[in-house]
């Protein structure tokens, strides 16, 4: 491992590296820009606990699925690339799948088979096709590390205002107070079905690309 | 016979892949431009559907439940390899889409030009291995049921690709506010048919 990052040369922190790290979290986001990862951004911020289980969940199996493929890219044969990349990113998942359900058991229920499907998310095949064939394994770290990050973030977005509106909680506490109740204010019922989330995440991207311009669909 | 009608159904309508789980919803959102393409990548989703789920439910019932082995001899009885199914059910997913694509190749090369691109897309498409874990969690007890299930959520998936894209056919023609056009006016619309398909809940057969 040290061997490698020696012939690199440049810095651990270096311009390139930290750019790589930052980019995804908004010109470059995941959900909002690459359009990958999206089942499971949907379907698992209903509330903000298992949300953020599962951003780090992602980010745990991209940053280090990203490391394992830089590090052999050399050796896959580029016909058989998919299936090599499916079982070091299967064997990722069985891990982090089993320390979920020994630590935080009621959130790996709660995710049911979500996280099984990370094998399935858009995000890791298509970091690891897009850059970590091409890279070496520090920068490629970085980036999946980077993207889990993005990825979170609008996880963390949608899910705040999910569970805010949709139950008047965050983690499962009242923000609420209960004399808005007494007056008359209901919880929407609305945004804890699935429907709200693609809308949500419809809104966050306009907001987004109407603070960005650069990133509006020219067609 | 009348608990599979109503599970095909259900699985249409009610547990729609997309609507209520977001299950592929990356090649929804990237493929369905024409209704033409969408209907291809559908018809191929489900019949890659209909091979895997039972499948992997052989697999599950005769391998990685716990006790699963005991066919084999008693000895195995306590044996529990539940914890390799994800690693299985990809490779076998994997393996399976590879087959399927040879074999259309060879016999049916119509149908192969149809489908072809979309094909190896389908190995990372959630909604099959979703579908296989679901399989799983919901403990379906015959492989009737495993198949049944997945030609439903098959057809749920192809009906809901075809809607969107013969919404978004109609909507290049219509004037919206330029930081929405493309995803995110593709969102709210998915969000706005999943509203649509939520008055299914209350159908009972």
């Amino acid at each position: 491992m040290s061997e490698i990052i020696k012939q690199e040369r440049d810095p651990w922190f270096s311009k390139k590296n930290l750019k790589l790290l930052t980019a995804p979290f908004n010109l470059d986001n995941p959900i909002t820009v690459q359009v990958l990862g999206i089942c499971s951004a949907l379907a698992v911020t209903v509330q903000m606990k298992p949300a953020i289980v599962m951003a780090l969940s992602v980010t745990i199996v991209t940053a280090f699925s990203n490391l394992i493929i830089a590090a052999m890219r050399n050796t896959i044969p580029s016909r058989i690339r998919i299936i090599v990349q499916l079982v070091v990113i299967a064997a990722l998942v069985i891990i982090v799948d089993q320390i979920l359900k020994a630590y935080v058991y009621d959130v790996s229920k709660k995710l049911s088979v979500f996280v099984g499907l990370i094998i399935t998310n858009c995000i890791l095949m298509g970091r690891l096709e897009a850059f970590a064939m091409a890279n070496k394994p520090w920068p490629s770290f970085v980036d999946g590390i980077g993207n889990g990050i993005g990825y979170g973030m609008v996880l963390v977005i949608v899910s705040f205002f999910r569970e805010l509106l949709g139950s008047g909680t965050i983690f499962g506490w009242k923000i609420i107070p209960e004399s808005l109740y007494k007056m008359g204010y209901e919880n929407n019922g609305l945004m804890i079905l699935p429907p709200m989330a693609l809308i949500t995440i419809g809104v966050i991207i306009w907001i987004q690309r109407g603070k960005t311009r650069e990133l509006i669909d020219k067609s | 016979m009348e608990n599979l009608f109503n599970l095909f159904v259900r699985s249409i309508f009610i547990d729609n892949m997309i609507f209520a789980y977001f299950l592929g919803m990356c090649s929804f959102l990237a493929v369905s431009k024409t209704v033409k393409t969408s209907l291809g990548l559908g018809v191929a989703v489900t019949f890659v559907l209909l091979i895997t789920v039972p499948a992997n439910w052989l697999l599950e019932n005769y391998l990685l439940k716990p006790g699963a082995l005991s066919w084999l001899s008693g000895d195995y009885k306590s044996m529990d390899l539940s914890y390799l199914s994800f690693i299985m059910y990809i490779a076998v997913i994997a393996a399976i889409v590879q087959l399927v694509e040879m074999v259309v190749e060879k016999f049916s090369p119509a149908l192969y030009n149809a489908l072809g691109i979309f094909l190896p897309l389908i190995a990372v498409n959630c909604a099959i291995l979703g579908a296989s874990l679901f399989m799983q969690e919901r403990e379906y007890q015959t492989i009737s049921e495993a198949t049944v299930y997945a030609i439903g959520s098959g057809i749920g998936w192809l009906l809901a690709i075809v809607s969107i894209a013969a919404i978004k056919e109609k909507i290049r023609y219509s004037h919206i506010p330029a930081p929405l056009r493309g995803l995110g006016i593709s969102f709210i619309l998915t969000g706005l048919m999943a509203i649509a398909f939520m008055s299914f809940m209350g159908i009972k057969i």
